[in-house]
């Protein structure tokens, strides 16, 4: 007996949805769009292009051989885009944005760096001019420049005319030190004597010979993405469809808890109450059309995903069948949670936005959680959406099997059962 | 009070309270096969609580609702078919066509296929909103909706119709044709309960008048012997106004 009222809830409720053009357009189109820009941005190297190059300024005020090689190895890295202008347009270019870091190297800082690389010396001061909303920049340009100024340092210490006259100039003050201990001093000039010796077999500047080189990284990098083999590449669009899809069918079910509260107002409920139907079954259409709705707007957008973007489920496609279900569940639950805690449409309305940005927020579905800190990580785990998220991009680019599906599937299902039940209690049938 | 045959809806004892306001309280009346009871009483009376009782909307804390003889029981109880409420919202999807609202409406008494058809062409026959049946009930006047919201009550076919002002902002036009529609169904044998703040509307349509005031029934008649009653007081023959004035000591629009 109730097989009938209740196909007739979900048929009348998915024509309420499809005859609003702006219903349709924002659940569908709009999480499609974002996602699209949203995976542009996040999709990384991928399997061709070339990553992006931080832009830095290098102001050399030393001119010494040493900071010319810095300047010039800096040049030669990858990672960095160099620029060379005066310290002031660096400023001017750090502060517009344009430059994320301009590096100084101040005059004397060839010959004081020469002299504190054996330790004796005061270190200069290599000056890092950076745009305080590009930390992630600054941390890379420092560490990249630190490689570039000890190899130009230690190649013209142990192979440069600098390095030959700060030995010359310096053993004989070792030599003729009192106030050093007799074993420290044999030591040092032991050392020392014997770089002196290797100069003398290479003579300066000599032609043809070849070029210098200080300390270099004594490894390489093998970089393996690890995705769901080794042959495909990570795809930034499968988790920004996620991310994308979720927040807007969370949004599309807190508006058909609005939308229960409006029914009550105009006393709907009221008819479909007095009809011998029991409110489980009222609920449950209502449930079962925002399961529908929610599914279709996740597959309709995973499907452009597919199409336009190559986004392939790489793991179980039950397991994404899965997840997608509970989820779809878990959002129309929230729809009949909206219903039952809002006192009225406009309050409900409010409130229901703000809940629903700070859940995609915080479930990783504008940035993957991993940029967050650790204890955010791990906050963010009694927030259903980061389960969603976590479970499609586990199903999609990770490639992870069946079992990676069972956990997500069991908390969106206990998050679906809590709501089901807070609403169920909650919910007033009578507007007053 | 004992059953009598030809009663269709018999209220008995009927008793709801809200917190510590007593909204309804021991409201007991019949209403018979083809005839039209009116429910008059000032706001707060108890009118809306006592039909949201009967259409199993509140559930009473005493008292009983039968129908035939029959009690009603829990809010899936089978006979719940055999009544029919027309709200004083109007409660219709604007967004969706008269036959969409119907077909939804009508499918909630599991009505299907043919029959769930044919209820709709009797029920938009009724009330002469066939030939808008496929337009949007948002492009609806305000009457037309009203009629509208009365053939949503009626698709079941149910014994008891319960009316809560249904004809709250309409024209006279529509209004006359919703009284039509009220006379033909009484003469089909439906016992209908109608709560109205218009003294006219009883005047034309009631056989028996129910006054409520403060949660309880404090006159039970016919319109004559109700204007008997305050006849005596007035010496002519007394206007259901001044009836009304006599039994509450307050106008019905207070």
């Amino acid at each position: 007996m109730t097989v009938i009222p209740l196909l007739a809830m979900v048929r009348k409720d998915l024509q309420l949805f499809f005859s609003d053009r702006r219903s349709v357009i924002v659940s569908f189109v709009v999480p499609i769009a974002i996602a699209s820009f949203f995976g542009a941005v996040f999709s990384g190297g991928g399997q061709n292009r070339e990553p992006a190059r931080i832009a830095v300024a290098i102001v050399d005020q030393d001119g010494s051989a040493i900071s010319k090689a810095i300047v010039a190895g800096a040049e030669t890295d990858k990672n960095l885009k160099v620029a060379k202008p005066t310290v002031d347009e660096a400023r001017d270019l750090v502060k517009k944005g344009t430059t994320a870091v301009a590096v100084v190297i101040p005059k004397g800082f060839g010959e004081a760096s020469g002299q504190a690389f054996f330790g004796d010396g005061e270190k200069p001061v290599l000056t890092l001019l950076h745009d305080p909303s590009k930390s992630t920049e600054l941390a890379m340009v420092r560490g990249v420049m630190t490689q570039h100024v000890m190899e130009a340092v230690s190649a013209e210490m142990f192979g440069g005319d600098q390095g030959r006259q700060l030995i010359e100039k310096t053993l004989p003050q070792i030599q003729g030190s009192s106030t050093m201990p007799a074993d420290q001093k044999k030591l040092l000039v032991d050392m020392l004597g014997s770089v002196q010796r290797f100069y003398k077999d290479q003579p300066a500047g000599a032609q043809g010979a070849a070029p210098r080189r200080g300390l270099t990284m004594p490894y390489t990098v093998q970089e393996e993405a690890m995705t769901a083999g080794s042959n495909i590449a990570y795809n930034g669009y499968a988790h920004s469809f996620a991310g994308m899809a979720i927040q807007f069918l969370l949004f599309a079910m807190a508006n058909i808890g609005v939308e229960m509260l409006l029914e009550r107002q105009r006393g709907l409920w009221s008819r479909l109450r007095s009809a011998p139907i029991s409110k489980v079954t009222l609920l449950a259409g209502k449930a079962l059309s925002g399961t529908l709705i929610s599914l279709m707007i996740l597959l309709v957008s995973f499907g452009f995903a597919m199409a336009v973007f190559g986004v392939r489920i790489q793991g179980s496609v039950i397991g994404f069948l899965g997840i997608s279900l509970a989820c779809a569940v878990m959002a129309s639950t929230f729809g009949l949670l909206v219903a039952a805690l809002g006192n009225s449409p406009a309050t409900a309305r409010g409130v229901t936005t703000l809940a629903v940005l700070m859940m995609v927020m915080l479930g990783g579905a504008w940035v993957p959680t991993f940029v967050f800190p650790a204890w955010l990580q791990q906050f963010t785990l009694v927030v259903p959406v980061r389960w969603a998220v976590d479970g499609l991009d586990a199903m999609t680019w990770r490639g992870i099997g069946l079992g990676g599906a069972l956990m997500p599937v069991a908390v969106l299902a206990a998050f679906a059962a809590a709501f089901w039940a807070i609403a169920a209690s909650r919910f007033r049938w009578t507007e007053g | 009070m004992p059953f009598v045959a030809n009663t269709m809806l018999k209220i008995q004892h009927l008793r709801k309270s809200f917190g510590a306001l007593v909204a309804v309280d021991d409201v007991s009346f019949s209403v018979e096969r083809g005839s039209l009871v009116g429910l008059l009483g000032p706001n707060g009376a108890g009118k809306t609580t006592t039909v949201s009782m009967i259409a199993g909307l509140v559930a009473p804390e005493k008292g009983d609702v039968l129908v035939e003889g029959e009690r009603l029981a829990g809010e899936t109880d089978p006979k719940k078919r055999r009544i029919g409420l027309v709200p004083q919202d109007l409660a219709l999807y604007d967004e969706l066509s008269a036959r969409a609202n119907l077909r939804f409406f009508g499918a909630l008494y599991s009505l299907s296929g043919a029959a769930l058809d044919k209820a709709i062409k009797d029920a938009l026959d009724l009330v002469g909103l066939s030939d808008r049946v496929n337009d949007r009930v948002s492009t609806y006047s305000g009457g037309m909706k009203r009629r509208l919201n009365l053939a949503a009550g009626l698709l079941h076919d149910p014994d008891v119709l319960l009316l809560d002002e249904p004809t709250v902002g309409v024209d006279p036009q529509s209004r006359n044709a919703i009284f039509d529609n009220l006379e033909t169904l009484k003469g089909r044998g439906k016992a209908l309960i109608y709560t109205t703040h218009y003294m006219e509307e009883v005047e034309r349509l009631a056989d028996r008048i129910v006054v409520m005031d403060h949660g309880k029934v404090i006159a039970e008649d016919t319109l004559d012997g109700l204007q008997s009653r305050a006849a005596g007081v007035g010496g002519g023959k007394a206007t259901l106004e001044s009836v009304f004035l006599t039994l509450t000591g307050r106008s019905l629009r207070d």
